[in-house]
């Protein structure tokens, strides 16, 4: 009890030092936390001028995508196998220096999705999706018995992860991908072609819409909203556009299995990684183009009678909005809305690149959060890398080298970029420093 | 810039040096462990490289370390023929499950099925016993 005294004690003070500096900011820029310092070493991060990062928590597991409450607490999703109320992380700042002191968990269940909308949390697992009512603090008010709102979701062996995204007009997005690599009759195997049609497309490789407060809606209850996506991780809602943009994973092993079209150089640079401006209806192609981020077109693939040059004339397949550098895995999408950061980031997006595998026998790459401006609605072509470091190391040359891969991003209520890394469970925080004048 | 280039250069060197290796001229059949070793290694360069990766550390949670693994080093060398042989996908592996799946590689002929398993039982941190075409042919009976 004495304790819990003193404790609300500090926070007051903390509380009251923290008005005093929100009086002092720029009257422009709202609810800073002027309190927040990076970490002597940027966390290890290399960073623009004037930005700052973090660890806000270090080693909880596989965590994937994240999302921070009105209060700045973040919930974050852990993959794969979890222990008894293990499958949520809730991370708390208690005395307001942006670590996180209380590390609580929740849920049964492995995934990867995380959402807030509309007085509620959205969680995944690899086959269904759940959320938690949240009172008014954003906080979950009971953590044992969510709402099951969809299930039956396809899983198979490969991009089984559900991603999940929710619009303004009460509707819910899920990243069902492909449990495959091309279509291939045999999946990864050598000069195997490619299915036709590819039977995979009728309940995975695409974007799912289902209704956000339904209870156990499946197939028959859901929309086929877009197509022709091999795997997406990376999504989000763009409400200034009010559009839905999705991060495609490009397909893998062009000189494994087809070495007389594909040399290994080619192959670790082909095809593009790719964003898409979805509309209802929008098929992206896969499996039967890819798209070649240095011919800028899309291209016939192998399997499907490709030959490595051959043009795609389909009128059915989208072009992508910007196209990136291959295999470097880009996991998480945010749009930047907040006011903390410089305006050239406002309405841009972010893009967590997890890292590439891909490409050996050449380096890996990636392992970075990129910015993408946007103008008019679209992105300007001229990304940069925002945050590099996450790997540790100078050249990645086999992927279990890179100590941290990036994951998740999340927007704070203060504009405070967080990242989540899914390698050693590090939460960073990015802060703009004001400029010194 | 420089960082990619000095790598590609070391993967480069890597592969002439390993390129001379297979010319020294062993016949097949004959277990001589270091040509097997060398000779494999080429062939885990072509088929198995992408997604063990140079180090055969694999790649977290979705292909899995060759290098240090129980299974690789250990005594069962029929498993691991069986899994070149039919490819592997779900399994759980020292507590890991991976997301990816490995096709398939029954196209390769006794002799490099023996290669490769010798390689990667020998390479990185690993060091056992070699694999025989003898015992390939042996399990590549019994699965037909
Ligand atoms: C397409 C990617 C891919 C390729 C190419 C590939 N593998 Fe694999 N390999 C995997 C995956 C994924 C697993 C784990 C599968 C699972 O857990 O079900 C695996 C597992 C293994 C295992 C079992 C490891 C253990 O600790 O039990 C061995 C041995 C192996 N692979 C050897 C090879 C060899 C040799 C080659 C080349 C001939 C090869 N693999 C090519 C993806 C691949």
């Amino acid at each position: 009890m004495k304790k819990l005294v003193s404790l609300s004690l500090i926070a007051i003070a903390i509380l009251a030092m923290n008005f005093t500096s929100l009086l002092a900011a720029d009257s422009t820029r709202t609810s800073k936390l002027t309190i927040v310092k990076p970490d002597a070493d940027n966390a290890g991060l290399k960073l623009p001028v004037g930005f700052g990062a973090l660890k806000v928590a270090d080693n909880l597991g596989k965590t994937r995508h994240l999302v921070v409450n009105a209060q700045g607490d973040i919930y974050t999703k852990i993959m794969g196998k979890v222990g008894s109320e293990k499958g949520i992380i809730k991370l708390h700042d208690v005395n307001g220096d942006g670590k996180a002191e209380e590390i609580t968990s929740f849920g049964n269940y492995g995934g990867t999705g995380i959402a807030i909308k509309n007085g509620y949390l959205y969680a995944s697992s690899d086959v269904e999706v759940f959320r938690y009512k949240l009172n008014e603090k954003e906080d979950v008010i009971d953590s044992k018995q969510p709402e099951r709102i969809i299930t039956g979701l396809k899983k198979g062996n490969q991009h089984e992860t559900k991603s999940i995204a929710l619009d303004n007009d009460g509707n819910i997005y899920v990243n069902i991908g492909a449990y495959s690599n091309s279509c291939q009759i045999e999946d990864r195997t050598k000069g195997s072609l490619g299915k036709m049609p590819c039977p995979i497309l009728d309940s995975a490789g695409g974007i799912w819409q289902f209704k956000a407060n339904m209870l156990n809606q499946s197939y028959p209850q859901g929309i086929r909203y877009a197509t022709g996506l091999r795997n997406v991780v990376g999504l989000d809602w763009n409400s200034q556009l009010n559009q839905l943009f999705v991060m495609q994973h490009g397909r893998d092993q062009l000189h494994d299995l087809f070495p007389d079209l594909y040399d290994d150089k080619a192959s670790a640079e082909k095809p593009a990684e790719t964003m898409y401006a979805i509309k209802k209806g929008t098929n992206a192609g896969w499996p039967y183009i890819y798209y070649d981020p240095s011919m800028n077109k899309k291209i016939v693939a192998p399997e499907y009678g490709g030959d490595g040059k051959k043009e795609s004339t389909d009128p059915a397949f989208s072009d992508p909005a910007i196209a990136f550098p291959a295999h470097m895995a880009p996991n998480g999408l945010l749009f930047y809305t907040g006011n903390q950061f410089p305006d050239k980031y406002k309405n841009g997006a972010f893009i967590a690149f997890h890292g590439s595998w891909n490409r050996a026998p050449l380096p890996q790459e990636g392992y970075f959060v990129v910015f993408v401006p946007f103008e008019n609605g679209k992105p300007t072509g001229k990304w940069e890398v925002f945050a590099n470091g996450f790997s540790g190391v100078e050249v990645v040359t086999g992927t279990r080298g890179a100590a941290h891969r990036p994951c998740g991003l999340a927007q704070g209520p203060d504009g405070s970029l967080y990242v989540s890394d899914d390698s050693k469970g590090t939460i960073y925080r990015i802060i703009y420093q004001k400029e010194t004048k | 810039m420089k960082a990619i280039k000095i790598g590609v250069l070391t993967i480069a060197a890597f592969i002439l040096i390993n390129n001379q290796y297979s010319v020294a001229s062993v016949q097949p059949g004959v277990p001589n462990i270091k040509a097997s070793i060398a000779r494999g290694k080429e062939l885990y360069l072509l088929q198995c490289l992408a997604c063990h990766q140079i180090d055969g550390g694999g790649v977290p949670h979705l292909n899995a370390p060759l290098d240090g693994s129980a299974n690789v080093k250990g005594k069962d060398k029929a498993m691991l023929i069986k899994i070149v042989l039919n490819g592997l996908k779900g399994a759980e592996i020292e507590g890991e499950s991976y997301s990816n799946v490995m096709a398939s590689h029954k196209d390769l002929t006794d002799q490099q099925i023996a290669d490769i398993l010798t390689y990667v039982r020998n390479a990185w941190s690993n060091k056992a016993s070699q694999v025989t075409v003898a015992e390939v042919k042996a399990v590549r009976a019994k699965l037909k």
